[in-house]
């Protein structure tokens, strides 16, 4: 019987999708194939948050990560070359629901609120970001790539033409 | 088709060449704006400024839609690439994180399998 669950077909790559939702707000969203305790587990252990956090394709990793992710706790990513990012958990709800500060950018930091939906043995997530200004939304989409280094930078580049010419045709 | 974007071309640097044409995208870049703004804005008669606008629109630089009785102003084509583009770079970002989460949640869930199966035996 659990022979059968091993011979599973890959299932089909979940797609990422992106809106900005209003000149303040960006929502990704993304399924996850996994039970939500799982994908939040992801979320929430310094040890696997590290793991994904920064693609290997950004070519940057992270030096240290730490969490107490309960409500008032702090979390502080450290990445090589010396930048922090920290804030602090405004809310917990396992395995549901997550919001946190982003706090290394003064008062121009968003609040992060990402939600698991469990439906039918997957995951639903979505990502919310609230900036309190549309500049500083509009500076966190370069500031995406500005951190991924030069590999990503090209990918970009290349994206963003393909993607501008098949728009004219 | 050459002759479609030649004439696209020729139309951009035509809008372009004019001083008050590229005030009125300077200004439009940082708020939409009606054509009696624009034409305050920059002392102008209402017909002179929708003239220049016409030219705006026609090389595909300027929107405009009218609501009610005024008609609004915006940067047209480029500004959509620029916000295709932003939401490109978004996405690759997130895009790869997720990749590698699957990764992290596949792992999670053959361990928990396994587990599983231990402890009923």
């Amino acid at each position: 019987m659990d022979a059968r669950t091993e011979r599973d077909p890959a299932p089909m790559k979940n797609r990422t999708t992106v809106v900005r939702k209003s000149e303040r707000e960006v929502v990704v969203t993304r399924a996850f194939n996994a039970p939500a305790r799982i994908v939040f587990a992801a979320w929430t252990t310094p040890e696997l948050f590290k793991r994904w956090w920064l693609p290997k394709s950004m070519g940057m990793s992270l030096l240290s990560c730490e969490m107490d992710v309960r409500v008032g706790g702090g979390y502080r990513l450290a990445f090589a070359g010396g930048m922090d990012f920290f804030g602090k958990y405004v809310e917990v709800s396992p395995p549901s629901r997550l919001v946190w500060t982003n706090e290394e950018g003064g008062d121009g930091g968003p609040i992060t609120t990402v939600t698991f939906e469990e439906k039918g043995g997957k995951t639903h997530l979505t990502l919310h970001e609230l900036y309190p200004s549309k500049e500083a939304l509009d500076a966190a989409g370069t500031g995406a790539a500005d951190a991924m280094g030069e590999t990503f930078e090209q990918l970009d580049e290349l994206l963003v033409t393909s993607g501008t010419s098949a728009g004219r045709s | 088709m050459v002759h479609y974007h030649r004439t696209r071309f020729d139309a951009s640097f035509a809008a372009l060449s004019d001083a008050t044409r590229r005030g009125v995208l300077e200004q439009l870049g940082s708020a939409d704006a009606s054509i009696t703004d624009l034409a305050e804005k920059f002392h102008m008669t209402l017909t002179g400024m929708k003239k220049h606008v016409g030219v705006l629109e026609r090389a595909g630089l300027v929107t405009t839609q009218k609501i009610g009785r005024v008609r609004t102003c915006r940067l047209g084509r480029r500004r959509l690439e620029e916000e295709a583009a932003w939401i490109q770079r978004y996405q690759l970002l997130w895009d790869a994180r997720f990749d590698e989460l699957d990764k992290v949640v596949d792992e999670l869930q053959r361990k928990e399998r396994i587990d599983g199966r231990k402890n009923r035996t």
